[in-house]
């Protein structure tokens, strides 16, 4: 048991970290690009077109990913958050801060293909949809994590300071889909619903999870890819990154 | 909490109403925002009192919630600078019991101010008797959480560059499930549907921040403080 604790705070140091990241990249980058290719194929060439929707529904191979991704990247920039404050460990705080554009690449792009998917399906490119409303909300929140990490200039500060935000948010976004769900409802009878959808043929599915899982690859890479830098700019004081870079410190 | 506990709270809350006293003008900016911000919706929408009746709880409502947002930035701002602040996270007694008064106080300065003078501006809007009473009662349970919520975003911006926008940016977003309820009360008892779900709904949200708001601000502080 002992043996186990010492395995796993073993990578909680940057130093540590840094080559264990650098070695899972290529796979998950990998990863990312075989199943994205499956899932465009199968989005394009093998799903059917929707008897209702026509062409324009090919968008949620896209759309839905991109969306769950979002809502978990916050989660899990919480979750590690959360274990900075308590166990005050350095590679918490990066691995949040490392998260976080992604989560608002995802948000961003939830909304943006959202928009392209409502204009020609419900005539217009934006509803007050407690979803649509939410997830902009949620976009915004990424921003304010963003906003306030970048103007603290000292990182261990901005670590803290960025991971109370995060919990403030995490508690609070249950708090927000539910006032906005209730508030939709009671100002307007829902014109559009997007839990009304037909049921989805197999192979549809089939390409939205495959592309599910490469935007699960995707951000993996990419958040170790920039967990890396900000490993090497926060560490360039420190004797292993000047060996690495092979200078004298 | 102890004696001595609840006797520095009330000390700091004492002390945080006397220095509100002292600068006048300070507590009341946020009060003249508010009127003037309500005053010019008319001037920029029409003078229509149906229309205005339609938008007068919304607007009423972003109007309080932007006044104490701008108010925020003053909330530790002159303890922090003057070592104060680190003092009272010295002090022996709680924290958590010290930022509960000064959020208090901030309440008692700001948010109180913009319950007395709603009625006044919903008869603008020419909203009916029994409305502006659900909009009073509205902005007494929802003004506290704009006060509590919003402080987690001054003690995290203190002493930050560009402290006061990117206040707005952190607390807006956690400011619409208030404006929501809030609002929603004031529609709702408009549409004669009652309003008592809404304001039982912002009653919730308001024991929820009275709660944990506070432990998040003490951390915030201490973060700031180090």
């Amino acid at each position: 048991m002992s043996q186990r604790i010492v395995n796993w705070f073993r990578f909680s140091s940057p130093q540590s970290f840094y080559p264990l990241a650098g070695g899972m990249v290529p796979w998950f980058a990998a990863a990312a690009a075989v199943l994205a290719a499956i899932g465009l194929y199968i989005a394009f060439f093998v799903a059917p077109t929707d008897f209702q929707q026509g062409e324009a529904y090919r968008i949620i191979f896209v759309h839905v990913p991109a969306s769950w991704m979002s809502m978990f990247i916050y989660l899990v920039m919480a979750g590690w958050a959360g274990i900075g404050l308590v166990l005050n460990s350095r590679l918490s705080g990066m691995m949040a801060s490392a998260l976080a554009p992604t989560g608002a690449l995802f948000a961003f792009l939830s909304l943006w293909t959202g928009a392209l998917w409502g204009r020609p399906t419900w005539g217009t490119y934006w509803v007050w949809d407690a979803r649509l409303t939410s997830e902009l909300i949620l976009f915004f929140l990424y921003l304010g994590f963003m906003a306030l990490q970048a103007a603290i200039d000292d990182a261990r500060r901005a670590d803290k300071a960025g991971a109370v935000l995060a919990l403030v948010g995490v508690v609070n976004i249950p708090i927000i889909y539910f006032s906005v769900k209730w508030w939709n409802t009671l100002h307007q009878g829902a014109s559009v619903s997007l839990t009304r959808a037909p049921t989805m043929a197999t192979i549809m599915f089939t390409g939205m999870i495959v592309m599910v899982f490469a935007f699960w690859a995707y951000s993996i890479a990419v958040s170790l890819v920039r967990v890396r830098a900000i490993i090497l700019e926060r560490e360039r004081h420190a004797g292993w990154v000047h060996e690495l870079a092979g200078v004298a410190p | 909490m102890s004696g001595g506990a609840l006797a520095a709270a009330i000390g700091v809350l004492r002390r945080d109403l006397l220095l509100a006293m002292r600068r006048k003008s300070d507590a009341l900016a946020p009060v003249f925002f508010f009127v003037v911000v309500a005053s010019l919706f008319p001037l920029g929408i029409g003078p229509e009192p149906d229309l205005l009746r339609r938008i007068g709880p919304g607007v009423l409502w972003v109007g309080a919630l932007l006044a104490t947002m701008l108010s925020l930035a003053r909330l530790f701002a002159s303890d922090y600078d003057d070592g104060t602040l680190e003092q009272m996270a010295l002090s022996p007694e709680p924290f958590v019991g010290l930022v509960a008064a000064k959020v208090t106080a901030h309440w008692l300065v700001t948010g109180l101010p913009l319950v007395v003078v709603s009625p006044v501006l919903a008869l603008q809007y020419g909203l009916p008797a029994d409305t502006i009473a659900v909009l009073a009662a509205s902005l007494v349970l929802g003004t506290p959480v704009l006060s509590l919520v919003g402080a987690i975003g001054a003690a995290l911006t203190l002493g930050v560059r560009g402290g006061g926008l990117l206040v707005a940016l952190l607390v807006l977003p956690l400011y619409v499930p208030a404006l929501v309820f809030g609002a929603g009360a004031v529609d709702a008892n408009l549409a004669g549907t009652g309003a008592e779900a809404h304001l039982s709904l912002l009653g919730a949200c308001l024991v929820i921040a009275a709660f944990f708001a506070p432990w998040a601000i003490a951390a915030a502080l201490r973060i700031a403080l180090e």
